[in-house]
């Protein structure tokens, strides 16, 4: 109850002042603006409903986005921290490269994709993929390695093999981090999908809040946000059902 | 003879730890290691498990020489419990049955039917989390137990309990031994355990580790510990095994 209604109780109250401010025209003239440029929670509201369908199109548009990157960079992020955490040679090997590619911007990368990967859904999807593989990456390593020695040493008197040492005690031991990491992930997977969008695109929320940017429609511009905003919350909010289902010892 | 070690050496971090150390342990007999900590108990345990290669020369447990060999034959319960928080009671107890291959259904069935005999009724599905600490470590010894090996390596297995949840578990696994006797070496720091629970005990002194003195336990064994304990010969034996302990410290 408290978790909740705490939270909300102090969103009504922002929420409820910004209102007084925008439609007293004092947020408006503290900021030196027209009032149309600085639109109350209200007017954003109704320009939600009215936009309703065009938001949704290219909430799809983004989502696909997102979704497509996130799973490539779970199944590409698992797959080399279990292969890093497997291989000594391929962790000495990549890891390294691993941490030095994250001082390469996005920024400088996506353009190319563009040129590269055309107006599509690619070039997003990878820029998400790009942005995500790291935190799962690097966190699900973390976890895998983080096995206590003698619980590994006990497995083994237990005779168990590779492959039940990892399976029984190194996944389980994982699967926390791994969670922190896709966490994370989700967390930045909406920025890099508005950002693949920002360099090339004819769709997408991404799209939309730069296209009403510069056509001065703030109060759909703040609505777009607030989907977008919705959108990730959503993902983490299934993303903490699926870890409470999943580690249970916690 | 169930274990046999000839000049076995070892070191650790350019430490010599174990130094020319000769050792035999004859079939179902109870080894109690007594030694200042960090005098090597624990990695002369680790050795005869086959979890480490000595630097010199040899250990054989029934026959085995390998550390495979060895592994197959001993079964290693270390200090602390390391119940796996991901599995249930009967889950942690048949670990080594499904390592063996069984599945779930007939792990779980040949771990339930010990549960009654170890004192652990009606808390098959329990968490480790939920279980106390003489719970936790039944569990654990059971786990060892339910491996099959003929040889038990017990690393200080009840060290982290309060003093009488200690006793109350000595008493047990005295009697647990009793009616499945088995080759036991078990490693401890305290001379009282050792005595009352081994048939021989072996001082070591501080590193390298070699043996200052061996000690017959007394005999006839009395049942119960606090009338064991006060035995006079009882106290006429500690008082050596003491004597000796304080002099391989120096």
């Amino acid at each position: 109850m408290r978790r909740w209604l705490l939270p909300a109780l102090l969103l009504a109250a922002l929420l409820g002042a910004w209102q007084l401010a925008a439609t007293s025209g004092f947020l408006a003239e503290a900021l030196g603006l027209e009032s149309f440029l600085v639109p109350s929670p209200a007017e954003i509201g109704e320009s939600l409903w009215q936009n309703r369908s065009l938001l949704a199109e290219n909430a799809w548009v983004t989502l696909r986005e997102i979704l497509l990157g996130l799973g490539c960079a779970l199944v590409a992020g698992v797959g080399f921290a279990v292969l890093m955490h497997l291989s000594g040679i391929v962790r000495d090997a990549a890891y390294p490269l691993i941490v030095a590619s994250q001082t390469v911007p996005i920024v400088v990368i996506a353009p190319i994709l563009l040129v590269w990967l055309g107006f599509g859904i690619g070039p997003k999807a990878v820029v998400v993929a790009l942005i995500c593989f790291f935190p799962i990456t690097v966190s699900t390593l973390d976890g895998l390695r983080s096995t206590e020695p003698d619980a590994i040493k006990l497995m083994r008197s237990l005779d168990a093999s590779r492959w039940q040492v990892f399976r029984r005690v190194e996944t389980p031991n994982a699967l926390p981090s791994f969670f922190t990491g896709a966490k994370i992930a989700v967390v930045l997977a909406p920025i890099g999908a508005v950002f693949g969008e920002w360099v090339g695109s004819s769709s997408g929320l991404g799209h939309l809040i730069l296209t009403d940017n510069a056509q001065l429609e703030v109060a759909r511009e703040f609505a777009a946000v607030a989907v977008l905003s919705a959108m990730a919350l959503v993902l983490i909010g299934l993303l903490a059902l699926a870890e409470r289902r999943v580690v249970t010892w916690r | 003879m169930s274990v046999s070690i000839r000049g076995l050496g070892h070191s650790y971090a350019g430490l010599r730890t174990i130094e020319r150390l000769d050792l035999e342990v004859s079939e179902h007999e109870v080894l109690g290691l007594v030694g200042p900590s960090g005098c090597g108990k624990s990695t002369l345990l680790e050795l005869v498990c086959g979890l480490l290669e000595p630097g010199a020369g040899t250990l054989a447990v029934d026959g085995g020489e390998t550390g495979g060999e060895r592994l197959a034959r001993c079964a290693y319960m270390p200090q602390r419990d390391l119940l796996l928080p991901w599995y249930s009671a009967l889950d942690n107890a048949g670990l080594a049955l499904r390592n063996h291959g069984l599945d779930r259904a007939e792990a779980r069935e040949r771990a339930a039917a010990l549960f009654e005999r170890f004192g652990l009724a009606g808390f098959e599905r329990a968490a480790p989390a939920e279980l106390s600490g003489g719970m936790r470590q039944r569990v654990a010894f059971l786990r060892t137990l339910i491996a099959g090996k003929p040889l038990l390596a017990l690393d200080e297995p009840f060290a982290a309990l309060d003093a009488i949840t200690r006793a109350e578990m000595q008493e047990w696994l005295a009697v647990a031994l009793k009616s499945d006797p088995r080759t036991v070496v078990l490693v401890t720091h305290d001379v009282e355990e050792a005595l009352y629970l081994s048939d021989r005990v072996v001082v070591l002194s501080a590193r390298p580790a070699r043996i200052v003195a061996e000690l017959e336990a007394p005999r006839p064994r009395i049942p119960n510990r606090d009338a064991a304990v006060t035995d006079p010969a009882f106290v006429a034996v500690r008082e050596q095994a003491l004597r000796a302990l304080h002099e391989g410290s120096r």
